[in-house]
């Protein structure tokens, strides 16, 4: 089932120093059940994108006329950007999409117990006692594999572990029962032991709950761990798109590749590390035609004049690059 | 690898004091405890451990920037001696020529208000290793160049500049003294992956090109596989296990490098890892455990492990382990799951 469809998604930001592009005009679905995993570099837009599904977004943000965000909500289509005040937007936002932070030590108030902070969520959303808000509370901590439920519910954050924080975090977000959950970044503050403990944690919540979730990430290893489908971004553009095994294993833009080749690998430490040439352009000078040309080997004259479009390679996995897609079609 | 080793300490433990309020009783966190280890020359020499195990303050006590507790440091690069630990303010300046830190944030690391040009030419200047400016702006020059920079960005401030430039611009600092000895401390950390290649082939090349030592700290052990020469393992405060970096990853010994391996996600999505992932968290260092430091969380812990604290021993010159049980380890197929009674 269709939980999440993303057509057309433009948004830019009014600064001083003029209009910034930080989404152009991509599109995507989620399915209940599924994790999509997004994946790009810093600046790629891929936090601003999941964000524009809670309308989180500043004030200066301006999204396209094209611009449809349709999420399902109990078998209704919401278009979330036609929501306003805080009254509407609360149906999508902690309701039916609920979102986990890269920094749980800043997603939590300081001065507020654990405990406090989750039942004050649990009662804006849902009709029940306060008795029962605290029950549900405890229930979600013991079942993210937090020991002595009741008393870290009385704990602030500050006690806690950041492995245990995150946990914590996850605890929260799911107590509303959210049929989306956003998770941007969740373990990269953390150490690969807690990230594989977090990881598994939240594989095996997926299939409990069987939400949707999109898995905002730069680390293609985590990606292969735990999304089943994986949208690469580059420059607010989305570059390709499909199933995690088509695109980690047989990945047909050249961005893609690039990001595989450079990544240090174990098997193989004779590997020379391949760095993608040059630097990531800065958003006020968004390069014309393909984004990635500057920094591409493939790139031919016709790249810096138009922009390529999604093509599709088969079963679902697509790119945007002039090249790969002749090369497909030459086979 | 048997040259002299540039750094080499002896019992060295650093601790800081924390609490000792008017009723408190003083606690000390144990950062840094009875650590032996030598750093031969010319090596690129990896240091890893999660956060919290101590491995930034064994960088910068080999750098004497913060205060020993008790141990000995000795640093000698054949044309110098110095012991760190009693080392007169003079010296430690003369020294402070000869060693230097490359940071993590490059956005945090380089003043907004000063040039490029000004940046890189501040170490030179505050040491005096210049008589006149034209010296100071050929060596400036020099290094800009072996990093990548060309003249013009020498004239621009820090805003101007992404991530991956502006690293090269703090290594470009802290290189220019030519200095024999240099601690990165998790200097890929803050970059994107495509860019994080580039600094990592860089800093490779300059050190074959100028000779020197490099203590390469990182959380990333697959970064650490890929440029380092030899690496030890830090858990807690202690050195758990030191080997040359091809033998560490294709036999590690000790039962937490192992489990460190395991837990890093793999690229492919097939891949099923049989290998156990750890229980809990890293202990705090302030109350850390008795006997072996990892026994909370092994699953191999019998009842010495408690006890006796394993030391770092040689089962041959160059692969050190701390651990009771690795040679019983090393046999054994069937990794049994933990808690299962």
């Amino acid at each position: 089932m269709t939980l999440l469809t993303v057509e057309n998604l433009t948004l830019k930001f009014d600064t001083d120093e003029g209009r910034i592009t930080a989404v152009n005009n991509i599109s995507f679905e989620v399915n209940s059940g599924e994790v999509l995993g997004i994946v790009g570099e810093s600046g790629s837009g891929k936090s601003v994108t999941a964000k524009s599904v809670m309308q989180l977004n500043p004030s200066n943000s301006v999204y396209s006329s094209e611009t449809k965000i349709l999420l399902d909500v109990d078998g209704e289509s919401v278009d979330v950007l036609a929501l306003e005040g805080g009254k509407e937007l609360r149906t999508v936002r902690g309701g039916s999409v609920s979102m986990i932070f890269q920094e749980p030590m800043a997603s939590f108030a300081p001065a507020i117990t654990i405990g406090a902070q989750m039942v004050e969520q649990l009662l804006l959303h849902k009709k029940i006692s306060k008795a029962e808000a605290i029950k549900i509370s405890i229930e979600m901590l013991d079942k993210v594999g937090i020991s002595d439920a009741d008393k870290r519910f009385k704990q602030y954050a500050f006690e806690l572990s950041g492995g245990m924080r995150q946990r914590a975090m996850i605890a929260m977000a799911l107590s509303t029962n959210p049929k989306l959950l956003i998770a941007d970044e969740p373990t990269t503050a953390l150490d690969v032991t807690i990230q594989a403990q977090v990881l598994d944690l939240m594989k095996d919540l997926v299939v409990e709950f069987n939400m949707g979730i999109i898995f905002i990430t730069h680390d293609l290893g985590v990606i292969a761990q735990t999304a089943d489908r994986v949208a690469v971004m580059y420059l607010g553009e989305l570059v390709e798109q499909g199933s995690v095994r088509q695109v980690l294993k047989n990945p047909t833009h050249p961005y893609t590749q690039g990001l595989i080749n450079a990544l240090p690998k174990l098997d193989d430490l004779d590997a020379p590390l391949t760095p993608v040439p040059g630097d990531i352009p800065s958003p006020l000078e968004r390069p014309s035609g393909c984004v990635f040309h500057t920094r591409c080997a493939l790139a031919e004259p016709r790249c810096s004049e138009s922009i390529p479009q999604m093509t599709n390679h088969g079963e679902g996995h697509s790119a945007a690059c002039f090249v790969a897609a002749e090369k497909v079609e030459a086979l | 690898m048997n040259k002299k080793p540039i750094i080499s300490c002896r019992d060295l433990s650093v601790h800081f004091p924390i609490g000792g309020g008017l009723f408190e009783q003083k606690q000390f966190v144990r950062a840094v405890n009875n650590v032996n280890l030598s750093i031969p020359q010319g090596s690129f020499f990896g240091l890893v451990g999660e956060s919290g195990s101590g491995k930034t303050t064994l960088g910068r006590a080999f750098l004497r920037a913060v205060p020993i507790t008790h141990g000995e440091i000795n640093y000698s690069d054949g044309e110098k001696d110095y012991d760190l630990v009693d080392l007169p303010k003079k010296q430690l300046k003369e020294f402070r020529k000869r060693a230097q830190l490359i940071f993590q944030d490059p956005y945090a690391a380089l003043s907004p208000r000063m040039t490029i040009r000004d940046i890189i030419a501040e170490p030179l200047e505050v040491m005096n290793l210049t008589s006149s400016r034209e010296e100071t702006d050929e060596l400036v020059r020099e290094i800009a160049h072996k990093c990548r920079l060309n003249l013009e960005h020498l004239r621009r401030f820090p805003h101007a500049f992404s991530g991956g430039q502006r690293q090269r611009i703090s290594i470009a600092r802290s290189l220019v003294s030519n200095p024999r000895f240099v601690v990165a401390d998790e200097s890929v950390a803050a970059l994107d992956v495509s860019i994080q290649a580039d600094v990592l082939n860089l800093l490779k090349s300059l050190q074959s090109e100028l000779g020197s030592t490099y203590l390469f700290i990182s959380h990333d052990l697959s970064v650490v596989a890929h440029i380092c020469d030899m690496v030890a393992v830090m858990y807690l405060g202690q050195l758990i296990e030191v080997a040359p970096t091809r033998e560490l990853f294709s036999a590690p010994r000790h039962p937490y490098t192992k489990a460190l391996l395991s837990s890093i996600p793999n690229l492919d999505p097939d891949y099923q890892s049989d290998a156990q992932k750890l229980e809990g968290e890293i202990p705090s260092p302030t109350n850390p455990p008795s006997g072996c430091k990892f026994h909370t969380r092994c699953s191999y812990v019998v009842e010495h492990c408690k006890v006796v604290e394993p030391l770092l021993e040689h089962p041959e010159s160059s692969h050190d382990v701390a651990c009771h049980r690795w040679e019983e380890l090393m046999n054994i197929k069937e990794i049994p799951v933990a808690n299962l009674a």
